[in-house]
């Protein structure tokens, strides 16, 4: 079909342009083996498990892998109501301001973190409550929604109408039609968004500094180690974990949006 | 399903069932959450922020001053300030149009050339950086750019170093190291948000109808000449969709300059610091309101440009 091939200057430039997206993340893998723990520099002059053991045997580490997991579990939930709700709502009705409500689902991260930070930090302040997990989990489920809505309403687009009609004329009642006609065609969409809303809220920073009280999650962690390194090996090897923990969702949800490309009814 | 249809109904799933049959109302039950938390919760909180920008901070006792004022704004037009302002802009500028060039390459080779499993390699392999940690991104280039690290080792290895101590010894640009300069910024702001530039480009490329380039051979254009009047112009709404990411995402960042780079503050770390140890809510609000009026300047070319229909 196509009579023309790639230039060797585009082919050098494309590989070299993925090799750039790609080889800061294996020098992470590669320093969190090093023996040397003062510095920075390269080559290691040895190579080690030692740290992976230490990085173990530390509670705060573990408090703040538990601690994100927990928030990313809770936010990716609300999310996924929110975001599934709102994707149902738009995805065929045509009403007055339904651009904008597309919008304000995508303000959130179209706007700069700390936008939306110092927002929440102070409405959390006007309404009396208190920094804490609560509102951590409030201001990630606040970016997350649109993450889901984006999967979600895309599969609403495709599935037909009509099968929600025929379930009803069919005897079905709304939870009924719902758990058997609407949630088979768009659970694997539900599935993928849901994925990434965990790994974008795992992986979060801007928004917690501001919405967090004394709790830490991993990525405040982490950021506290960059800021003020104070154990470089073991940071090395936490940064391996949340690389290893965000890879296997986003693989995940790719494979799941690639398999559910054939929705019921989507061939009108 | 028979057993199940013939379930008796409660009263919940009747009010369901009468609430399903009339849209207006349908819709307005489906929306009411996502509503009631994003355009009362967030955007209530977003005005209350921007509203605070009228408001001062007494200097004297460090409490803010609930009336309405435009000197916050006047302190805004500080020339330090704006030399933030000046310093941030600049440096998302030239971060979008250095993503611009190194995503095209990418995106036409995906676009064009690849197919089957080769499509999806590339998609995964730009997906998988835009996706994983923004820190440990930004750490990597840290080990990465550090004036031990392996920057330096290799540029000493090829010979290079005395090359990289004198880009290092220029003015604007140089430092005492790449991870303490405006050149390291730059290269992380790159490489945090290239994947954001390549996806809407390549989008775009991909709907560039084939035989329009074929078309163009045959009239006897050469590749070069087909490639700025054919592909380009048609590629760019892509490019300014792209473009709307890295601009806005570099403008509002506060760790990467923190960790990568001079003493030198960008727009960010400023409403951080306004907010945080100086505790004058009213100019970090008002810090908040500069990204947010040069987005919706850009976002208006934007859609003019039909990015939008790029997105």
């Amino acid at each position: 079909m196509r009579s023309d091939e790639p230039s060797l200057l585009l082919k050098l430039s494309a590989i070299g342009g993925l090799i750039f997206l790609h080889w800061p993340l294996a020098i992470i893998v590669v320093y969190a083996f090093t023996t040397e723990d003062k510095s920075y520099q390269f080559p290691p002059p040895g190579l080690t498990l030692h740290w992976f053991s230490v990085a173990w045997a530390r509670p705060d580490i573990w408090a703040a892998l538990t601690l994100s997991f927990n928030v990313a579990l809770v936010a990716t939930g609300l999310a996924l109501i929110l975001g599934t709700l709102a994707a149902a709502a738009l995805s065929r009705a045509q009403f007055w301001g339904r651009d904008n409500v597309s919008l304000l689902l995508i303000l959130p991260i179209a706007l700069p973190g700390i936008i939306t930070g110092i927002a929440l930090r102070s409405a959390f302040n006007l309404m009396d409550l208190p920094y804490s997990v609560f509102t951590i989990v409030l201001g990630h489920a606040t970016f997350c929604i649109v993450v889901v809505y984006n999967n979600a309403v895309a599969r609403f687009r495709r599935l037909s109408p009509s099968l929600v009609e025929a379930s009803f004329d069919l005897g079905a009642d709304a939870f009924q039609t719902f758990r058997y006609v609407v949630l088979p065609n768009i659970g694997t969409a539900l599935l993928a968004g849901g994925m990434l809303a965990f790994a974008l809220s795992f992986d979060e920073v801007i928004v917690t500094t501001f919405t967090a009280g004394q709790q830490t999650t991993l990525p405040i962690w982490m950021l506290n180690e960059l800021v003020r390194p104070r154990e470089r090996p073991v940071t090395n090897v936490v940064a391996v974990l949340v690389m290893a923990v965000t890879f296997f969702p986003i693989l995940a949800a790719y494979w799941l949006t690639r398999e559910g490309e054939h929705v019921a009814g989507g061939a009108r | 399903m028979s057993d199940l249809a013939l379930r008796r109904r409660g009263p919940l799933s009747s009010l369901l069932d009468a609430v399903y049959r009339r849209p207006r109302l349908f819709l307005a039950v489906l929306l009411a959450a996502p509503l009631l938390w994003l355009g009362v919760i967030y955007l209530g909180s977003l005005f209350a922020l921007l509203a605070q920008s009228f408001f001062s901070l007494d200097d004297f006792s460090g409490v803010i001053v609930r009336e309405f004022t435009l000197s916050t704004w006047v302190q805004l037009m500080a020339p330090a300030n704006l030399d933030v302002i000046v310093r941030t802009v600049s440096m998302s500028a030239l971060v979008t149009v250095a993503d611009a060039i190194m995503a095209f390459p990418i995106a036409y080779y995906a676009a064009r050339y690849a197919r089957g499993p080769m499509k999806a390699a590339f998609y995964l392999l730009v997906m998988m950086p835009l996706w994983s940690s923004y820190l440990v991104k930004v750490y990597a280039w840290k080990l990465i750019l550090a004036r031990e690290g392996i920057d330096t080792w290799v540029l000493d290895k090829i010979g290079l170093k005395p090359l990289l101590d004198w880009y290092l010894s220029l003015p604007v640009i140089g430092g005492p190291s790449l991870s303490a300069s405006y050149t390291g910024t730059f290269i992380v702001f790159c490489y945090v948000w290239l994947p954001y530039m390549i996806l809407p480009v390549q989008a775009a490329l991909e709907r560039v109808p084939g035989n329009l380039i074929e078309a163009s051979a045959d009239l006897g254009a050469s590749q070069g000449a087909t490639f700025r009047h054919v592909i380009l112009p048609l590629a760019f709404p892509g490019v300014v969709a792209g473009s709307i990411f890295t601009f806005s995402l570099t403008l509002g960042d506060y760790i990467i300059p923190q960790i990568v780079g001079g003493s030198q503050y960008y727009l960010g770390q400023a409403v951080y610091a306004q907010q945080g140890t100086a505790g004058n809510i009213p100019l970090a609000a008002a810090f908040s309101v500069v990204p947010i009026l040069i987005m919706g300047v850009y976002l208006t070319f934007a859609r003019k440009l039909g990015a939008f229909d790029a997105l």
